[in-house]
């Protein structure tokens, strides 16, 4: 069972091929259009290329970007095929930009991480891999480039998974997924000859698996399973029609509408509403289209419930068995992203599901070694832009949460300037403070 | 309706819904049975969530409502949202003055039949004002203008976010853009410090005089536009089925002719069956030889182009490499 639009987020260094790869999949998934080609034609004859088309210039989008041949932000390219439809994030890979590659990675069911054969495992695509895991990324694709370059050998290709195995097994223990298991797949490829992105490959017979575009057709999201995931709908907006365009029919009307975080949640079923506990039964699913017997996640539906309950925007409805935790005191890592670091007692804004509070963080537990990805036991005196690490914080009310490991809807959260507005860190619950 | 045409989201045939590719597995397999969300179904709860949290969040929204193809899904998706209740927003059309008549009728009949609220804002009446200058030659366009008459109206009404229906697959520097894009209080947008957006977490926070352009069809093509247009039935303007006009060709593009406009270089006016692509200024919106005269029809010719929509009919774009980049930094949609 697979959802048919996939989101996934390509990660790599400057010079590994990223942007040819994304330029390679659109182009041999016949989805680039015939300006776009004009202008890749144009602007490689500009600077000088030998005739061929520079497909990297597919994917650069601002005038710096241009002038400097760097990526500077998250960019979303879009492509189909016959079975499926994907969106890219794609993120620069520069450490000062580690912010836009969390940004993209946060939204994304799948990881394409880039070596270049020639190159090994740099520290570069290994921090890529830990950040990936961190945002709960399920599988992660090492496309291993530039086979070419190493006369397409198994033996090298062989070494370079090994090689990154020994880092993964870090990777899995430290971060399990929603659905329990990482899944890693490694490919050999070359992005500037088009072996194993689309098609598949007879400079190298020894490699017996998925071509890049196969795989990205046939794995599974999130979403594909959502009876065996407990059901979290955050309200977002009470319907209340009050005399308006609704009339007289409606005149009782009280809907809380929402869009499903994950699960699914049927008719005349018993929910709960946290944090208030109460408990009641849902009278109604009701959509533009009408009434549904059923929702699953991710669908926006509203919720008509059998009780006159005072919810609002923020409480979260949820089947009685396996509740969501409900605390005001928390453990989180976060992704610091701004210039003004983070230091113990600092005052924020926070954002988790659909509602908002005040947050202090009391307490910087730990921090991750950018070059070793280990947690450093010494409590650090600040996080600074592009540091990752384990914090306790506490809210002016209490947030409705799941670990971030087991949802990554209802576990995430960022904390926001209160004076710039700024978002300043994206946040992964662990547990409830202790 | 039952769950399996909820998430189908086609009540037709699904062909429409699989890049037409026939599922080989037929009614055994999981999709065809109904079990999973369609892309366009998953791609219009995302939009419905967007829609929701901004009403929840600012104090003064606006949609922008064009009468364009992509502001009429706009419009589904806010009944999707906020139905049986009324909006909790008006609509804003900035009026350029030299829009084809075709869509300012179906404006006023689609606006009247939801019982919504529309404010116009005039580029005439920023003109008249002293706002702007109005550009002349046989080139002259009213779309640089716009902006300002745009920025203007959201100012007057202390709007504080504003829907649009821009896409991130129409344009290179648009493929940038965030959902919740910050404006500062020039309405300028800075595309090197936009704030990251991370999950469907929005950051909405703005101070007095800053608006958010909030883009709820980010993630959708032309041709997800198209199909939801067909899945929904929407009525969109006539200009976007083949019809025969009066045109004129400049710069590889088929204008249409009007009262007015100035030929040159020995340009020449004569008939053509034509459609739009997009709906935009009259003065700088090319339309395309085509058939096309079904929603069926255009859904094929936009599966099968070869040719991006703001390419092959905007000659706004054609300026420069980044035009496109520059109008949006000033404030532009």
């Amino acid at each position: 069972m697979t959802l048919d639009l996939l989101r996934f987020t390509t990660a790599g260094s400057v010079d590994d091929g990223k942007s040819t790869l994304i330029g390679r999949l659109l182009y041999d998934a016949k989805q680039v259009f015939e300006d776009q080609l004009e202008h890749v034609a144009r602007a490689s004859a500009r600077r000088g290329g030998e005739g061929a088309l520079d497909l990297a210039l597919l994917t650069d989008g601002l005038r710096a970007e241009r002038e400097q041949g760097i990526t500077i932000d998250v960019a979303y390219r879009y492509f189909a095929t016959a079975k499926r439809r994907f969106i890219i994030a794609d993120c620069p890979g520069h450490q000062q930009y580690t912010r836009n590659m969390v940004t993209g990675a946060s939204t994304a069911d799948l990881s394409v991480i880039l070596l270049d054969a020639r190159k090994g495992v740099l520290e570069q695509s290994k921090r890529h891999a830990f950040i990936s895991a961190l945002l709960g990324i399920p599988h992660l694709v090492v496309a291993v480039n530039k086979m070419d370059l190493v006369e397409h050998s198994q033996e090298r290709f062989d070494e370079l998974v090994r090689e990154f195995q020994g880092f993964a097994h870090k990777l899995s223990a430290s971060a399990p997924t929603e659905r329990g298991r990482r899944d890693i797949v490694y490919i050999p490829i070359s992005a500037l000859n088009g072996d194993n992105v689309v098609e598949g490959s007879a400079r190298m017979p020894w490699y017996e698996g998925p071509t890049l575009l196969d795989l990205l057709e046939q794995v599974e999201v999130a979403y594909d399973h959502p009876y065996e995931r407990p059901a979290r709908f955050p309200v977002q907006w009470v319907v209340r029609p009050a005399g308006g365009a609704g009339g007289e029919s409606h005149r009782d009307y009280r809907g809380y509408a929402g869009q499903l975080a994950s699960g699914a949640l049927r008719q005349g079923e018993e929910v709960a509403v946290l944090p208030s506990g109460a408990r009641t039964r849902i009278a109604a699913i009701d959509s533009y289209d009408g009434e549904l017997a059923e929702a699953r996640a991710p669908m926006s539906v509203t919720l008509l419930l059998e009780d006159e309950l005072d919810v609002s925007r923020g409480e979260i409805i949820c089947g009685p068995e396996d509740a969501p935790t409900v605390a005001r005191e928390l453990e989180a890592d976060v992704c610091w992203m701004s210039e003004h670091p983070l230091r113990a007692g600092g005052r924020y804004v926070v954002k988790h599901t659909t509602r908002g509070a005040s947050a202090i963080v009391d307490e910087l537990r730990d921090m991750v070694d950018v070059h070793t990805l280990e947690r450093m036991d010494a409590p650090p005196a600040e996080l600074s832009l592009n540091d990752i690490g384990r914090v306790r914080l506490r809210t002016s009310a209490p947030l409705v949460f799941d670990p971030y490991a087991r949802n990554r809807r209802t576990g995430s959260f960022i904390l926001v300037d209160e004076a710039s507005n700024e978002t300043v860190a994206a946040g992964m619950i662990a547990a409830a403070g202790s | 309706m039952s769950i399996e045409d909820a998430i189908k989201g086609d009540r037709k045939e699904p062909v429409l819904l699989g890049r037409g590719a026939p599922d080989p597995g037929g009614a055994m397999t999981p999709r065809a049975a109904g079990l999973q969300l369609s892309h366009l179904r998953a791609l219009e709860s995302e939009a419905i969530h967007v829609m929701r949290e901004v009403a929840a969040e600012f104090e003064r929204p606006v949609l922008l409502f064009s009468g364009g193809k992509d502001s009429i899904v706009l419009l589904r998706l806010a009944e999707k949202a906020f139905r049986p209740a009324p909006f909790p927003f008006p609509l804003m059309h900035v009026d350029t003055g030299h829009n084809f008549p075709e869509v300012i009728e179906f404006r006023d009949r689609r606006i009247a039949e939801l019982g919504e609220r529309l404010v116009v804002a005039s580029v005439q009446e920023s003109i008249d004002k002293g706002r702007v200058v109005e550009e002349t030659g046989p080139r002259a366009s009213r779309n640089r203008l716009q902006t300002v008459t745009l920025l203007d109206a959201i100012a007057e009404h202390g709007f504080d976010a504003a829907f649009g229906g821009a896409r991130r697959d129409e344009e290179r520097a648009r493929a940038k853009e965030r959902v919740f894009s910050f404006r500062d209080e020039f309405g300028q947008w800075d595309p090197k410090s936009q704030r990251p957006e991370l999950w469907n977490l929005y950051n909405g926070r703005i101070h007095k005089g800053e608006h958010v352009r909030v883009f709820p069809l980010s993630n959708w093509t032309e041709l997800d536009v198209w199909e939801y247009i067909d899945s929904e039935r929407l009525e969109v303007p006539s200009i976007y089925f083949a019809h025969e006009r009066e045109v004129f060709q400049r710069d590889g593009m088929l204008y249409a002719w009007r009262e007015g406009v100035e030929l040159i270089n020995g340009e020449r006016v004569f008939s053509e069956t034509v459609r739009y692509r997009t709906v935009g200024d009259m003065s700088c919106t090319g339309g395309v030889r085509s058939q096309a005269a079904t929603l069926e029809e255009v859904v094929t010719e936009i599966a099968a182009t070869r040719i991006t929509e703001r390419g092959e009919t905007r000659a706004d774009d054609r300026v420069t490499e980044a035009a496109m980049e520059d109008r949006k930094k000033a404030g532009y949609f």
